[in-house]
């Protein structure tokens, strides 16, 4: 009779709790909240009055949008961005080479300026592009690319000298001038 | 006899856990349920642009939003772009107020670095974009990220 009495089956389940906390903590730990990125700026501080700084114009990179988003660069339209980041790097590293390019980094500035009617789209499309000639000049110095260089932790010693020697003695100059309204005929 | 026996052979004492990963899931769902993410930005579509030369904010305590789109509600607001901070829609002469009411929730030191992340459409006129700039001048708040997201090659 001992033959047919059945021991009662039961599953270990003690473990399931382990298994629903690794799964737990393992989403916690993937799961990365939607990070914010973006393209920097620095604005200049408030005047009353608006600053009149002298610029010679050669020092000065201007790039113009219109209110149907064509760009002027250097009082010429654009032929394509290629070609605006190659004249914007011979531009701020001219070193006073050219008598008609910048005398130095320190003094070049590019100078934007668009039109109320402008889409943000393209104002952000060109100032990407002038953006990353500044970063890949960056780069270049301390041999990284431009995005590497982007991507350095100041909160790191080592990464952050490696931003200020690249950085050093070549400012972001990029003026962004306030919009002019639309003209109506 | 068989009760005498059964009265002293040890029987294995278990707690019965098979409850237990129930009670977690119990929990999970409870933490899924009641989290926040955001605050609900409703008000406002906008798609932002994207680009390449994207910088990651490293000090995210100092980040204060400001989103300029489209209304959503048509008939309540209107066409034309508007500004949105704090979940409200308001004007280019709230700017300022909103920005120090920000800057007062920050410690002192940190005031003037506060970091203003400004989410626009991207096909709004620059025209807004630039009041909320100078406003944003005005009220010493420079550090200005213009949110856009990885272009796709």
């Amino acid at each position: 009779m001992r033959f047919f009495q059945r021991k009662k089956t039961e599953i270990n389940s003690s473990s399931m709790a382990d298994i629903a906390f690794l799964l737990l903590i393992f989403f916690l730990v993937t799961t990365t909240i939607q990070s914010n990125m973006g393209l920097n700026v620095t604005l200049p501080p408030h005047t009353d009055e608006p600053a009149t700084t002298q610029v010679h114009d050669k020092n000065l990179f201007k790039i113009h949008i219109n209110s149907s988003n064509q760009i002027m660069v250097e009082e010429m339209p654009l032929i394509g961005f290629k070609e605006l980041h190659s004249d914007l790097k011979k531009f701020i590293l001219n070193y006073g080479q050219k008598p008609d390019l910048s005398e130095s980094p320190e003094k070049a500035v590019v100078s934007l300026h668009m039109n109320r009617g402008t889409h943000y789209k393209r104002f952000i499309e060109v100032m990407d592009a002038v953006q990353g000639v500044y970063y890949e000049i960056y780069g270049e110095k301390v041999g990284l690319t431009a995005s590497k260089f982007r991507q350095l932790d100041l909160k790191i010693a080592s990464e952050k000298a490696k931003y200020d020697a690249g950085r050093k003695d070549i400012p972001m100059n990029i003026s962004i001038a306030e919009p002019n309204k639309i003209q109506r005929l | 006899m068989k009760v005498f026996r059964t009265k002293h052979s040890s029987r294995e004492a278990s707690i019965s856990t098979a409850a237990l990963p129930d009670i977690i899931f119990m929990l999970l769902f409870f933490f899924m349920v009641t989290t926040v993410l955001r605050k609900s930005d409703d008000n406002l579509k906008y798609k932002i642009p994207t680009a390449e030369q994207l910088k990651e904010i490293q000090t995210k305590s100092l980040v204060s939003q400001i989103n300029i789109g489209m209304p959503r509600d048509v008939g309540k607001y209107g066409s034309e772009p508007r500004i949105e901070a704090d979940g409200k829609l308001i004007e280019v002469n709230d700017i300022i107020p909103f920005i120090m009411k920000e800057k007062d929730a920050l410690p002192v030191y940190d005031r003037d670095q506060i970091i203003i992340l400004l989410k626009a459409d991207e096909d709004v006129p620059m025209g807004i974009v630039s009041d909320v700039k100078e406003e944003l001048r005005k009220a010493n708040a420079r550090r200005i990220v213009f949110a856009a997201s990885w272009k796709d090659n």
